[in-house]
């Protein structure tokens, strides 16, 4: 199970490292697919598997297709990029190793995370994510619908205001008057 | 109480993934290998179909073809719900049905607004 552990972390550090490096925006797409995937075998390790499954599904799958669509809008056909500044470099350089700073100093100060309570091996499963989706937190999965309307509501509003749409034929009337005014 | 899944339940999914991976790198390396190599301007033309190629496969396209992408994130999410209902929906019961049809209702609210707004048509 270690030996899983560590090839799995292997596997989502180098391909991290290569979606920032890669010249070519879609390889760092399917770099960061590959991270997506070996983060659901994390997950899996850690028997979160409605977690690993949700992972696999909603990111994976939904949002790298999201990421590429973006790649092809952004027409992006010179290869590497904008040049930066040099002193936009040194900025970049100053704030990661300031962070790096941080977060190593954190860990050397070895802050000993307790549970809060006991591990329960079954917590992650979709059977006990959906017992306690469905009763306990009802009202939050059901203000959740809520939410998917209104980014609905909200992407169409967005992105539908082509000038030049053809007028919906369902509308008619007073009503398509007062639209394309 | 049914013994609860553990991460080596998921032995099999690990061996399917090493058998596509090695497949697919098989494939390719032995296609690298055997097949013959030719180069010149006619072979790596984008098509050979002989009929000249005009522009460039990367033009700027309508933001519509993203709104689609959006929307299929949403309802990828709303689906994701529609998982745990099923694995539980005997012990839920009758309640748990109405809870998911209330769900499913407001999605499908959102599904009537997007067709009525004429957003799946692409001319």
């Amino acid at each position: 199970m270690a030996a899983l552990f560590y090839i799995l972390a292997a596997i989502s550090v180098i391909s991290a490292l290569t979606v920032v490096g890669a010249r070519n925006p879609v390889n760092s797409v399917i770099a960061l697919v590959v991270c997506f995937l070996s983060i659901a075998g994390h997950y899996v390790l850690l028997n979160a598997q409605f977690l690993a499954m949700v992972h696999v599904i909603v990111y994976t799958g939904a949002i790298m297709v999201l990421f590429l669509f973006v790649i092809m809008l952004l027409n992006l056909n010179k290869p590497g990029g904008p040049r930066k500044s040099l002193a936009m470099r040194l900025a970049a350089a100053v704030a990661g190793g300031l962070l790096f700073l941080t977060l190593a100093a954190a860990v050397r100060q070895g802050v000993a995370i307790t549970p809060a309570a006991g591990f329960d091996p079954g917590v992650g499963l979709v059977r006990h994510v959906g017992q306690v989706l469905f009763t306990e937190f009802l009202l939050p999965f059901e203000v959740s619908s809520v939410l998917f309307l209104s980014a609905i509501v909200g992407v169409v509003m967005l992105a539908k205001k082509d000038k030049d749409e053809a007028p919906d034929p369902h509308i008619t009337g007073p009503e398509r008057a007062r639209r394309t005014a | 109480m049914e013994p609860i899944s553990t991460p080596h339940d998921y032995l099999p999914v690990l061996v399917q993934a090493a058998i596509a991976v090695g497949f697919v790198g098989f494939a390719l390396s032995a296609a690298a290998f055997l097949g013959p190599r030719l180069h010149g301007r006619k072979k790596e033309e984008s098509f050979e179909c002989g009929i000249e190629q005009q522009g460039d496969a990367r033009r700027p396209f309508s933001v519509k073809y993203l709104l689609i992408a959006i929307l299929f994130v949403l309802f990828d999410v709303e689906v994701i719900f529609l998982y745990p209902w099923a694995v539980n929906f005997k012990a839920l019961g009758a309640v748990g049905f109405v809870e998911m049809v209330v769900f499913v209702g407001f999605v499908l609210a959102g599904l009537y607004y997007v067709l009525r707004k004429g957003v799946m048509r692409i001319e």
